[in-house]
């Protein structure tokens, strides 16, 4: 008898995939509309993305090939254990490139790499309610989502500028989903936000201490929230990625050594490793190939 | 004042299972008119105003509102999307406790651009205008304008609370012991306030207050409740220098000795 006899595929007994799948085809149904279900104790504490798996969990199949990334990257704790947990319960295909991948589980980070149809991106959820902030009454919060009543949000937005004479809110910044409901896109940087609009992927978001489902089907509008005077605006950075080049994507900042130095390279390692392979160099790349190079002559 | 009334208020009760909370209480209010509704504690007057603003549906009775369509609509039939959208755009309600009615932990300036933004006001800069004329209107300073009301005195936050309400212009305010929890000193100016406000925007206004004094400044025409029923009602100054009933001798009589 082997490990994996001891699991049901992908962990969860059939009844609570089947009961987590009626959930998010009613999330699909109702876009960016938050479907309580009841969420299950996973091996590992909450926070550590137990709703996110249980997405995944409940929709993976033999055939899937899976990645999963935590701050865009593939190779963090966080992302290393659910990979493994997966490969262990699932006995699936795992790879860390953005394109080879069927479902993609994130934290924080939306790749890249445009999605396409086929995909499916399974976001790790801590709080779904973008209400939450300023109404801590969960049944006046599903009576503004019921009614519409969304003014909170901008209160909100008008805080962020009255404090910071601008909108400084980065993470987390809450959309509008099909011109009707209003939803938190988990913390990943409003970067990301753009990606989310009329994506060609499905994106499914799981809470499991909130034990909340959502979802952005493919080809869905999702509109940042702002003001007429204040526009959305996504962060932009003042130069490229040190190791490849990059421009246009999210940087991370890495400190070098203690004398101050420091530089920025792509928060999404498989978009810059590929970027590298592909011959593309950044600053502090370029000097240290012409070494090696120089040294192998 | 206009012909037709506002709210129609026809034979209203409200029974808490078997205790009377008020019972058949009648009246017609008109727009600009301020109506105070007095009587000791316990006689039904929370109870009467929860009723009139959909706060609590009446056991028995009928509310009617005239629209801004010209329309009379029963309150009680109304979804609760339209009578929450009544209760923020046409209605106020300034509650006893400030907390109760204001964001404590958001900005003066946000909590008077709330309502605005709930009806879908997006220029960040005129919602700011408009919160800044607010606060000088009800006498505070502009530049708190970024402060959160826990900062604020007890007489400023029930300022707030009013700027709060009215910044959308609506035609009926409920208030619940405005100066309840208020120093001498703090409801004087309070009520001058509220006297003028109410004046130049032709509100109308149901001020429950336990204070004759409040009602005698405020109101128009006043009701007296008592055990949930309302006893005598006229104009404020009939009902005050010449009460009919007994019970309302005797409120008048030692109001007068203190
Ligand atoms: N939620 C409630 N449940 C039961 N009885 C209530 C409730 N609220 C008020 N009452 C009763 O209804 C009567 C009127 O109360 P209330 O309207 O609060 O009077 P007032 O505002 O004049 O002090 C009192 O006898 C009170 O005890
Ligand atoms: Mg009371």
């Amino acid at each position: 008898m082997n490990d994996l006899a001891n699991y049901n595929f992908a962990y969860l007994d059939e009844q609570t995939k089947r009961m987590i799948r009626r959930a998010i085809l009613k999330a699909i149904a109702i876009p960016g509309y938050q479907v309580p279900f009841a969420s299950r104790e996973m091996p590992m504490p909450y926070g550590w993305g137990t709703g996110g798996v249980q997405v995944t969990a409940s929709i993976l199949g033999p055939s899937d090939v899976l990645k999963v990334i935590d701050q865009g990257a593939d190779d963090t704790t966080n992302a290393v254990s659910i990979r493994a947990f997966f490969q262990k319960v699932a006995n699936v295909a795992v790879t860390t490139r953005t394109a080879d991948a069927t479902i993609i589980q994130t934290r924080h980070r939306i790749p890249e790499e445009k999605l396409g149809e086929g995909q499916t991106l399974v976001y790790q959820v801590p709080i779904p309610e973008p209400l939450r902030f300023l109404e801590p009454r969960e049944t006046e919060t599903r009576k503004m989502h019921a009614l519409e009543e969304y003014g909170l949000m901008h209160v909100k937005l008008y805080e962020d500028i009255a404090r910071n004479g601008h909108i400084a809110t980065t993470y987390a910044y809450p959309v509008k989903v099909e011109g009707r409901y209003v939803m938190d896109p988990s913390p990943t940087p409003k970067f990301d936000n753009p990606k989310m609009h009329m994506s060609e992927a499905l994106q499914l978001f799981g809470a499991g201490r909130e034990k909340r489902i959502y979802a952005v089907p493919p080809y869905t509008e999702v509109v940042s929230l702002d003001f007429e005077d204040h526009p959305f605006e996504v962060q932009k950075f003042d130069r490229p990625c040190a190791l490849c080049g990059a421009e246009n994507v999210y940087l991370d900042e890495v400190v070098l050594d203690d004398k101050g130095g420091r530089m920025f390279v792509c928060s999404d390692t498989d978009h810059c490793e590929d970027r590298r392979a592909h011959g593309h160099a950044g600053a502090m790349l370029a000097p240290a190939a012409k070494e090696s190079q120089e040294a192998a002559e | 004042m206009s012909a037709v009334p506002l709210l129609k208020v026809s034979d209203v009760s409200k029974f808490y299972g078997s205790r009377i909370g008020c019972r058949n209480v009648s009246f017609e209010l008109y727009p600009g008119e301020v109506l105070a509704i007095v009587g000791e504690s316990g006689s039904g007057k929370t109870t009467l105003l929860s009723c009139l603003s959909t706060r609590l549906m009446p056991t028995s009775g009928v509310v009617e509102y005239h629209m801004r369509d010209g329309q009379y609509r029963d309150l009680a039939r109304m979804s609760e999307a339209e009578r929450r959208f009544l209760m923020r755009t046409d209605w106020g309600f300034v509650h006893q406790n400030p907390a109760d009615g204001l964001r404590m932990t958001v900005s003066a300036g946000a909590n008077v651009g709330e309502r605005l933004m709930a009806v879908g006001d997006r220029h960040y800069g005129n919602i700011r205008a408009a919160a800044g004329d607010w606060l000088r209107r009800v006498e505070i300073e502009e530049d708190r304008i970024d402060d959160q009301p826990r900062a604020f005195s007890g007489g400023m936050r029930q300022r707030l609370q009013i700027a709060r309400n009215l910044v959308t212009s609506p035609r009926l305010v409920f208030m619940d012991e405005p100066t309840g929890g208020l120093d001498v000193s703090v409801q004087a100016r309070l009520l001058d306030l509220v006297r003028g406000l109410v004046h130049d925007l032709g509100l109308a206004a149901v001020i429950v207050t336990h204070d004759l004094a409040v009602a005698r400044l405020l109101s128009h025409r006043m009701m007296v409740m008592k055990d949930g029923a309302v006893i005598e009602q006229g104009l404020t100054d009939r009902v005050l220098d010449d009460p009919r009933e007994p019970y309302t001798q005797l409120l008048v009589s030692s109001i007068l000795q203190v």
